[in-house]
């Protein structure tokens, strides 16, 4: 069934079609960034303005590109939650009334579950069950995959998701929004022997995170260098830079190396924006191997916001016989938990 | 002529269908309900006239003011549905078709229309009956303070919606002399939306789907933070 997906959980507009036979056809992503980047941060209202103005042309462009009708598109798959919710109901709206029109069957899909099963749109994909750790601006999560909507919960942050962690340090070394990548780049000049970050919760038990901290000591590790150098340098701001990231990515190694262990699995899975950072796939994949745990991730591309990961969990699950009212609220707070594997008429 | 109206900007949710000059309806007043009822009653009037999307020549939309995410709402219905049957849509005023409705169910001819805006604002918009029996703006829309708005001119105004409801004092004394009455319960109903789409149709206003787009009359809505950074 060719599915056509629709993401528009936050600022990112993401279509895609997705085909069992054909697999990914075609996908577009339309990113807002300089909608949001003079403000600092995502303006949900603007996010849901821009949403509703780009949605239906990326549509268009999507076909036209695929060389496909819209008369071919066998079902539609759209992101229900968790995010903004004005954001969300513009692709659920328009989702939805699309599905409806052409007398096709829609699906709600949870953008989380999008993200932990995009590594299945790469080649030679993991098979189940697998570990996720699903990072990005607002999830830091580690999650058992047994199956498509399978999912325990191993461990959550108690706090700043990573990708926030991030995203609030680098506006604190002065980068531009979105911060993230931004730092990520600055550490590559920085030396990794001069600053040393704390490791949040490594020093117990357990798989929960707790990324706050490793921002207030980066405050803190600004204003010891401002006493010491007056202004700040731009080698002191990429080596804090780089104590930083290197703090968030050994973290998120010793929690996953417990997770499969406790999990006794031998796959991981990263996803969500964090999981396109090279260090942190550089060093996890290393640490699994010497696990005997193999590491799969997304291409760069499908790691941040997409259609193409919407497209490929509503394919499953409309596959699987899961079909979505008329009904097309969305759910700007939605549990991973609460899903379940695909069943009849679900009530989103 | 066979036209599907939507409108979720106000507390109501309606949907309606003209067809050979006859207007179904569906309508309910419930707020934050309406992306739970609005695709249902568009599927429930389609399949009582026994007709499919592809049948209908057109999708009038209620393209604000009004709610933020409720004229959203409606515009992305509008698209949706519009698309996949290859339908242009037909934009139409929220406050046009309050006016509309206070013609065709209180006769008045000539309505100061008014939606509470929050923040001590109204949208705001004044219509006179055409010779057609449509209502026609005699002013831009506008969002304004209540002691702010553009007053009409001359006499017999009925004033509705509302910014009646919330700022009818001040609208009032705004008014003065030109105002008849008030009826501040009237909502926005899809039935007008049809009418004045199906006049909009006729006019060449139609437009292809990815352009239906919301008016929402306030554009200010985040501030830039004097300091990006937090060097």
């Amino acid at each position: 069934m060719l599915t056509l997906g629709i993401e528009t959980s936050c600022d990112e507009t993401g279509v895609a079609l997705y085909d069992g036979d054909r697999g990914l056809l075609e996908h577009r992503v339309y990113s807002q960034i300089a909608t949001h980047a003079e403000y600092g941060g995502v303006v949900p209202e603007l996010a849901s303005r821009d949403h509703v103005r780009k949605t239906l042309p990326l549509i268009q462009e999507l076909l036209h590109g695929a060389r496909i009708a819209r008369s071919e598109i066998g079902g539609v798959a759209y992101t229900a939650g968790p995010g903004l919710v004005g954001a969300l109901l513009v692709g659920a709206a328009v989702g939805r009334s699309l599905a409806w029109s052409l007398g096709v069957p829609a699906v709600a899909i949870h953008h989380m579950e999008g993200h932990l099963l995009a590594p299945l749109l790469e080649p030679d994909p993991p098979a189940f069950p697998f570990v996720a750790l699903l990072v990005s601006g607002g999830h830091s999560q580690l999650v058992e995959v047994a199956g498509l909507g399978r999912y325990k919960l191993l461990g959550d942050s108690l706090d700043d998701a990573a990708g926030e962690a991030f995203d609030k340090t680098a506006k604190l070394l002065g980068l531009p929004y979105p911060g993230g990548p931004e730092l990520a780049r600055l550490a590559e000049q920085g030396d990794s022997g001069r600053f040393r970050f704390p490791r949040p919760m490594t020093d117990r038990p357990g798989l929960e995170f707790s990324f706050s901290g490793l921002k207030t000591f980066a405050l803190n590790t600004l204003d010891a260098v401002r006493r010491e150098e007056g202004e700040i340098s731009a080698q002191s701001r990429a080596d804090i830079a780089r104590a930083f990231e290197q703090a968030v990515v050994e973290t998120l190694v010793i929690k996953c190396r417990r997770a499969v262990k406790q999990a006794r699995c031998q796959r991981l899975v990263l996803a969500g924006g964090v999981s396109a950072n090279r260090r942190l796939r550089a060093a996890m994949t290393e640490a699994m191997q010497k696990e005997g745990v193999r590491t799969d991730y997304p291409r760069a591309e499908f790691c941040t916001d997409n259609g193409a990961m919407i497209a490929h969990a509503g394919w499953l699950r409309l596959k699987a016989g899961e079909r979505s009212g008329l009904g097309f609220g969305a759910r700007p707070r939605w549990p991973l938990e609460e899903m379940r594997p695909p069943g009849g008429s679900g009530e989103w | 002529m066979k036209i599907l109206a939507v409108e979720t900007a106000t507390d109501a949710c309606s949907a309606a269908l003209l067809w050979g000059g006859e207007i179904r309806l569906r309508y309910q007043v419930l707020p934050r309900g309406h992306t739970d009822l609005v695709l249902g009653m568009l599927d429930e009037l389609l399949a009582e006239a026994g007709i499919r999307p592809p049948d209908l020549d057109a999708v009038a939309f209620g393209r604000g003011p009004g709610s933020f995410t409720g004229v959203r709402i409606a515009a992305g219905v509008a698209q949706g549905a519009a698309f996949g049957a290859g339908l242009p849509v037909v934009p139409v005023s929220t406050l046009a078709a309050l006016a509309q409705r206070a013609y065709r169910e209180w006769g008045a001819q000539r309505v100061a229309a008014a939606f509470d805006a929050r923040m001590q604002e109204v949208y705001w918009g004044c219509y006179q009956l055409d010779g057609q029996g449509l209502m026609a703006e005699t002013l831009g829309e506008q969002v304004a303070a209540p002691d702010q708005v553009t007053p009409p001119e001359g006499a017999g105004w009925l004033g509705a919606g509302s910014g009646w409801a919330v700022h009818g004092a001040l609208l009032t004394r705004r008014l003065e002399a030109c105002l008849s009455g008030v009826t501040p319960d009237l909502l926005c109903s899809a039935e007008d939306i049809a009418r004045l789409g199906a006049a909009g149709f006729e006019y060449g206003r139609a437009l292809p789907p990815e352009q239906a787009a919301p008016v929402y009359l306030r554009n200010q809505v985040a501030k830039k933070p004097s300091r990006v950074s937090g060097r």
